[in-house]
């Protein structure tokens, strides 16, 4: 039987990662997502995980040392942030091309510089294409999940694909949540033993990252998008797995309150437990608002979002990135580009919001729904707008 | 028996993430026709001291029956490095064709 259980978020991954029961585990500390690992390190000294935990010298090191133990036929945990992320970044699109379902827990951090340790979306954005399946955690609960779910999605044989599973620095990783935590009979039942395609062993010889001439290469780039694209179909059967044992459902696409609305909010992670607020004050003060919060971010769930949009007027799409110098921010850049073919579009607003864990609260939202719905009439002015900057 | 085609004729016979099954395939291609220039051996120089064999970043040269240290020419890259190490100067880089 599941437990009710109150933890922080953090240490609450890194039990769910051990129900798992990873073979290994390699991670290199950096805030936020420094307790994942630190509280995996503490499972394994306790011997209630039998698992090597490398303690490696940097994130390029981490996610080689994973490559490596994955490529070996073992189940495989990292966990990083922000500039971690960005120095494991010459490995990370290695891993998908190499087809190896290592998991790996993204406490979302803001890019320096100017040095900052708090929340925004700018270093998974800049790892989007990398070829790895990407998800967003709302909340303690859907962290928890998401860790379980992604080991049996990466190593389901029609992927074989890595996941990483972001969760927003600070806003989830330093927060104690009521949740759910499985038991470890349950998580037996969800998540079958790893059985590795084909593994590095004397016995049954295999070369793995080997060159590809400029002959093979458009084909197996070709591949590479393919088999992520496909995923998605074995995503949502497993996700219906999750729900059908511990009945919690998962979506490429959550909505709340819906029903009849006509302008909408789309947000990734964190934010949507707030926004959730801001809609039902819209509603009570008679707005017909509704909220969608995206949690498949690659691959990027076309069909959902052209269902969920379908009668809107208005969508305002919220980021925590910008993307410098580009057209608008980078959810809403794939928004606009999903809806462009559609004959019937709503009114596309885009706001950047909380930045480097710039705080982003319930007034924050009915105001950016309530300019959006005032843009209803007439486009904006602007093709973004970085909220909340003093000055602008 | 059919001969086995050098590449994947569409992705989708690509194997998963490119692994390879088969051990020593890359003997199958001859990184020999790189060369611009080719070593010549002048086996009344050569002490078979193996100082070629060693430097060869291809690992292509071993000895022959009698001792003396020659280059295999379909995966030798020309690059001459064994010919700059001799130093009995028993190796001669020439141009090809």
């Amino acid at each position: 039987m599941s437990e009710r259980i109150g933890m922080e978020i953090a240490l609450a991954a890194a039990e769910a990662v051990a129900l798992c029961k990873p073979d290994v585990v390699a991670a290199y500390p950096i805030t936020p997502n420094t307790h994942i690992p630190e509280h995996l390190s503490d499972i394994v000294a306790e011997g209630r995980l039998d698992a090597d935990f490398i303690c490696v010298e940097s994130e390029h090191s981490a996610l080689s040392a994973c490559c490596g133990a994955s490529g070996a036929g073992a189940r495989a945990f990292t966990a990083t942030s922000s500039q971690g992320l960005l120095y494991m970044a010459e490995v990370v699109p290695i891993v998908p091309s190499m087809r190896l379902p290592i998991v790996m827990a993204i406490g979302n951090r803001a890019l320096s510089g100017p040095i900052n340790i708090w929340n925004d979306h700018s270093d998974i954005m800049s790892q989007r294409d990398s070829g790895w399946i990407s998800m967003f955690a709302a909340d303690g609960q859907e962290t928890i999940d998401m860790m379980i779910q992604a080991f049996k999605i990466a190593e389901h044989r029609d992927v074989m694909l890595p996941v990483n599973v972001n969760l927003d620095g600070f806003q989830l990783t330093h927060v104690v949540e009521p949740m759910m935590m499985p038991s470890q009979k349950e998580v037996d039942k969800f998540l079958p033993a790893y059985k590795p395609y084909a593994a590095v062993h004397p016995d049954n010889i295999v070369s793995m990252g080997s060159l590809a001439m400029p002959e093979i290469f458009n084909e197996a780039m070709m591949a590479k998008d393919q088999v992520l694209i496909n995923s998605k179909k074995i995503i949502l059967e497993i996700w219906k797995e999750w729900e059908e044992q511990f009945g919690r459902k998962y979506e490429p696409i959550g909505e709340y309150r819906m029903e009849g609305a006509e302008v909408a909010m789309l947000t990734l992670g964190s934010m949507g437990d707030t926004a959730e607020v801001a809609i039902d004050a819209l509603r009570e003060k008679g707005v017909k608002a509704g909220l969608l919060k995206m949690k498949l971010w690659r691959p990027f769930p076309v069909e959902e979002l052209l269902k969920a949009v379908s009668g809107l007027k208005s969508l305002v799409v919220i980021d925590r990135a910008v993307s410098f110098g580009g057209p608008c921010g980078p959810v809403c850049l794939e928004v606009k580009s999903a809806l462009y073919d559609q004959k019937e579009r709503p009114l596309i607003t885009n706001y950047i919001i909380g930045l480097g864990g710039r705080d982003v609260v319930v007034a924050d939202f009915v105001k950016i729904a309530e300019q959006a719905i005032g843009a209803q009439k007439k486009k904006p002015a602007k093709a973004y707008e970085i909220y909340g900057v003093r000055g602008s | 028996m059919e001969k086995e085609k050098k590449w994947p004729e569409t992705w989708q016979e690509l194997t998963p993430g490119c692994m390879v099954f088969r051990p020593g395939s890359t003997r199958d291609y001859h990184t020999g026709t790189w060369r611009a220039s080719r070593p010549i051996y002048d086996t009344s120089r050569c002490i078979k001291c193996g100082v070629c064999y060693i430097f060869c970043p291809e690992g292509c040269i071993s000895q022959d029956a009698d001792g003396y240290f020659m280059a295999d020419l379909d995966y030798c890259k020309g690059c001459g490095i064994c010919a700059h190490e001799c130093w009995p100067g028993a190796i001669k880089m020439v141009e090809e064709g």
